[in-house]
């Protein structure tokens, strides 16, 4: 069984060779050639699944061209890739349990404080941003430097294997284990020239070699194997680009108000390293945001319906569009997400001179499913005393054991809980509306009849602060939408490699490559097949089929 | 009784089949414990010349009467199981005006019968009858946690899942598992009947398998084809992740177990094709995403809160 690979078979020169070998072998993988048992490998392999080397040009060398080289076959080899995929595999595996920065900061926050021990070790070392470490990029890094030298030398070999002619037996085809004997009525030449005929009928590429017909088939095997590992460069490249170029950004935009597409537009935006700052101009007037709710008894309360009207203007024009969740906008090349809603509560503040310091929507941040919201109202400009008001928004609100709660996210019963704070003017003026917490220093909060001062407000309603201190109105409510504003250049490239990543799996996945040949011996007629995969690839049935075609019969079993 | 309510008569009928299918199964294997094997295997002409393999179990495992007579009435009532649990989705995407694949209950059920139909393929095509026990134990697992602990009552979809990508995903998904499912059992099998192999051992129930170089073999098909399909699960995810969240790639936790998944199977297929890692330690790889993939289907949603597990349980 254990037979020695011809080194010639390296230079991919197709030369009679043992049986099961693949002779279009390829990595540098005569290290591994040997089983656990001590015995060569003699697996008819996957086409190009290993190289045969001389030991000589494997083992470690001398010299330092020498151990390069020595480090770029192991680099290079069948084993570390799998070793590397499983690395990558193992060191993905903590950003699937620990929350991640990019992903949740809020989260990795909180486990910090909940693991004051194990915590900051684990920020050290990166568990909390596990894919942009330098071990977990050394890892693909390292996977996709082995690929390339994988796939160059295989490429070069392919291109030969592909314009080579069907194989020749590895011996005498009547000698070959599995081979079968029948006899024949035909003429050699007659028998030659059917045989051939035949299998090629049978998409096998043949060609004859003295009295033997040689037949081959599944050359895309390698093909598509080679282009699926082609592909996966091609992923990787183009999403490399589209991360170096693109931009990804977020806005909150108020019913009735607008977004335009400049820098000071975004509340946080992100850019990879290349990124120009050149933004497509354009901008957007969310004009109403509906939603609608399970009112029904089963999920009550989960979404059914998100829909932005939006207005959209830009070079070409202003135009009227919807964003959905699945449905984003896209203008030029940037395309418009609906990520987030919310609501925004209308309040009018009167200071204590009568003047109207603040009045508008403020944007409070939902705290839970029934969108109870969080949110602030700088009023610095109010006089005498500068005023903050803090507390939270609750569509349908009800009062419970542990404070106001929202039993559901429509504003059935809106209500606005706020506690207020003052103090003396400041020289600078803020902008209100984007601050959800209050900045309290130089501020005391309001008292009432010797308690914390609370409000709880419904629309219309309006609240005297003590002290002379103003007046609260709260207007009403609106809502706002959270948009996500972004451009990937590359995103085709990727889906395209992806595509052409599966198709070329599929394709080697499925081809088998399979060898027979059918030789004439006197007034007999041999025949014997391999199968060049793991799996059956049913060249036993081809042949079986060529043979009952032209009439090859089995001689009675030798006694 | 309204179309919901008999879709989840339907499902639990179909579990409690599963459930005797696996009995019966269990009966053979137990009936089969005694029986020597006369092994000369099927395979002689594997790997020498490699020409024709048979596939099919030879009639030289001869079985006793009796375990093939459980070994029928398994095989029957798993027909009648996964008849059920087809009734069930169906009647599910009736009552719901919807394709049944919103959450974990439509997704475990609708499993269960690609199980069972990959199963009656392979049993059609490659006379795969010997993986009847582990094939009915999903079943029984698959639609006995879907009755019991992802029970939910027909609701329709949220707003993030109206998307033709997404079906396409989760479809794809659910075949692909299917497949990782059974070349997952296979490999379990494998190691069996390659243990016993070495050791001369091969009887009993064993025998009534085939040798470990075709078990080996058949899990294979199926991981090969599985395989593909996961990438394009994921490529469709990320597609549909890109229209509904504005990111292809968010490294969320289901995210990054698919992944996770898909490296081990690509470790898998890699160490097929490689001396030292053929055989055992490939096997052992195709077990464990395997048990990866379930654990990303069930495990990362009941653990953890990503933005996946809003389909309700
Ligand atoms: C990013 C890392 C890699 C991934 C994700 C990957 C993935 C895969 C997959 C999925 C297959 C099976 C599908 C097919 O045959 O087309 C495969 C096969 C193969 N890969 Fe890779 N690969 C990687 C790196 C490498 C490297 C570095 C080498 C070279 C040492 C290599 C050599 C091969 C060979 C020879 C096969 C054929 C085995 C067979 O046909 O079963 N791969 N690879």
């Amino acid at each position: 069984m254990a037979k020695r690979p011809d080194p010639r078979d390296v230079t991919g020169e197709r030369l009679p060779v043992t049986s099961e070998v693949s002779p279009d072998a390829v990595h540098a993988e005569q290290v591994e050639e040997l089983d656990e048992d001590g015995l060569t490998a003699d697996d008819p392999g996957i086409a190009g699944s290993r190289a045969r080397r001389p030991a000589a040009e494997v083992a470690p060398p001398g010299g330092f061209r020498g151990s390069l080289r020595f480090a770029w076959a192991v680099l290079t080899s069948m084993r570390t890739a799998i070793i590397l995929l499983l690395l990558l595999a193992v060191a993905a595996i903590p950003g699937g349990i620990l929350p991640q920065r990019p992903v949740n900061p809020f989260a990795v926050t909180q486990w910090l404080s909940n693991h004051t021990k194990l915590g900051p070790f684990f920020d050290k070392i990166g568990m909390f941003d596990v894919y942009h470490t330098p071990w977990f990029s050394s890892i693909y890094l390292l996977l996709f430097v082995s690929l390339v030298g994988c796939i160059v030398p295989r490429t070069a070999i392919y291109l030969r294997a592909a314009r080579a002619p069907a194989a020749t037996p590895p011996r005498t085809v009547s000698k070959m284990s599995g081979a079968s004997a029948y006899s024949s009525s035909l003429s050699a030449d007659e028998f030659l020239s059917q045989a051939q005929a035949s299998m090629r009928k049978r998409r096998y590429r043949v060609r004859r070699v003295g009295d033997t017909v040689c037949a081959e088939r599944g050359y895309a095997r390698e093909l598509g194997n080679l282009t699926f590992h082609v592909a996966l460069l091609g992923v990787l490249v183009a999403i490399g680009y589209g991360s170096l170029l693109g931009h990804s950004g977020t806005a909150i935009v108020v019913e009735g108000q607008g977004f335009s597409n400049t820098l000071t537009q975004y509340d946080d935006i992100t850019a990879g390293a290349a990124f120009n700052g050149q933004l497509d101009p354009f901008t957007v007037k969310l004009d109403a945001f509906h939603v609608k709710y399970e009112t029904g008894p089963v999920q009550t309360g989960a979404a059914r319906e998100f829909k932005a009207d939006v207005t959209v203007t830009d070079p070409s024009g202003t135009r009227t569009d919807s964003i959905e969740v699945n449905k984003p906008l896209t203008i030029g090349s940037t395309k418009v997400h609906l990520v987030g809603h919310g609501y925004a509560a209308v309040v009018t503040v009167r200071d204590g001179n009568g003047n109207v310091a603040y009045s508008g929507p403020v944007v409070f941040q939902p705290l839970d499913s029934n969108l109870k919201s969080a949110g602030a109202i700088n009023v610095p400009d109010a006089r005498p005393q500068r005023i903050g008001l803090e507390g939270y928004f609750l569509p349908t609100a009800s009062v419970g054991h542990s404070g106001p709660v929202s039993l559901f996210p429509e504003a059935l019963k809106p209500q606005l809980f706020l506690t207020a704070w003052s103090g003396p003017p400041k020289a600078e003026s803020g902008v209100p509306s984007s601050v959800f917490a209050l900045d309290k220093t130089g501020m005391t909060q309001l008292t009432q009849d010797g308690d914390l001062l609370r409000m709880q407000l419904s629309p219309g309603d309006s609240f005297v602060l003590p002290n002379g201190l103003g007046l609260v109105t709260f207007d009403g409510w609106q809502r706002w939408v959270k948009l996500q504003v972004s451009s990937t250049p590359g995103m085709g490239a990727i889906l395209a490699f992806v595509l052409l990543a599966v198709a070329g799996m599929a394709v080697s996945l499925s081809i088998k490559p399979r060898r027979a040949w059918l030789m004439v011996d006197g007034d007999q007629v041999w025949t014997a097949g391999t199968d060049r995969v793991d799996g059956r690839s049913g060249v036993g049935e081809d042949i079986a089929a060529t043979a009952a075609e032209l009439g090859l019969e089995r001689p009675p079993p030798n006694p | 009784m309204t179309v919901a309510s008999f879709s989840a008569l339907a499902i639990v009928t179909a579990a409690v089949l599963y459930l005797m299918a696996l009995v019966f199964h269990t009966l053979e294997w137990a009936l089969a414990r005694n029986v020597e094997a006369t092994v000369t295997e099927s395979v002689a002409a594997d790997g020498k010349g490699g020409v024709a393999l048979l596939d099919k179990p030879s009639a030289e495992h001869v079985p006793p009467r009796k375990a093939d007579v459980y070994a029928r009435m398994g095989f029957n009532l798993t027909i009648l199981a996964a008849a059920v649990d087809l009734v069930g989705i169906v009647a599910r995407g009736i009552a719901a005006h919807r394709a049944p694949w919103g959450n974990m209950y439509e997704f475990v059920t609708t499993a269960a019968v690609v199980v069972a139909a990959l199963y009656f393929f392979g049993v059609w095509k490659w006379g795969l009858r010997w993986l009847g026990l582990p094939v009915t134990l999903l079943g029984a697992i698959l639609n006995g946690l879907a009755a019991t602990v992802f029970y939910v009552a027909v609701a329709p979809l949220v707003p993030a899942l109206h998307s033709v990508w997404f079906m396409i995903h989760i479809l794809a998904a659910i075949v692909s598992g299917a497949a990782f499912s059974i070349g997952g059992v296979a490999a379990i099998l494998y190691l069996i009947q390659a243990r016993a192999e070495r050791k001369g051992t091969v009887k009993g129930y064993l025998a009534r398998l085939p040798t470990a170089d075709v078990i080996d073999r058949m899990g294979y098909r199926l991981l090969a084809f599985a395989f593909p399909l996961w990438t394009f699960t994921i490529a469709a995810g990320a597609i549909w992740a890109e229209y509904a969240w504005g990111r292809y790639w968010g490294w969320d936790p289901k995210e990054t177990w698919s992944l996770v998944t898909w490296v081990i199977f690509a470790g898998y297929l890699h160490a097929r094709a490689t001396a030292g890692w053929k055989g055992r330690r490939a096997a052992m790889l195709a077990i464990l995403g395997f048990a990866m993939f379930w654990w990303n289907f069930i495990g990362v949603n009941l653990v953890f809160a990503g933005l996946h597990s809003y389909a309700g349980i």
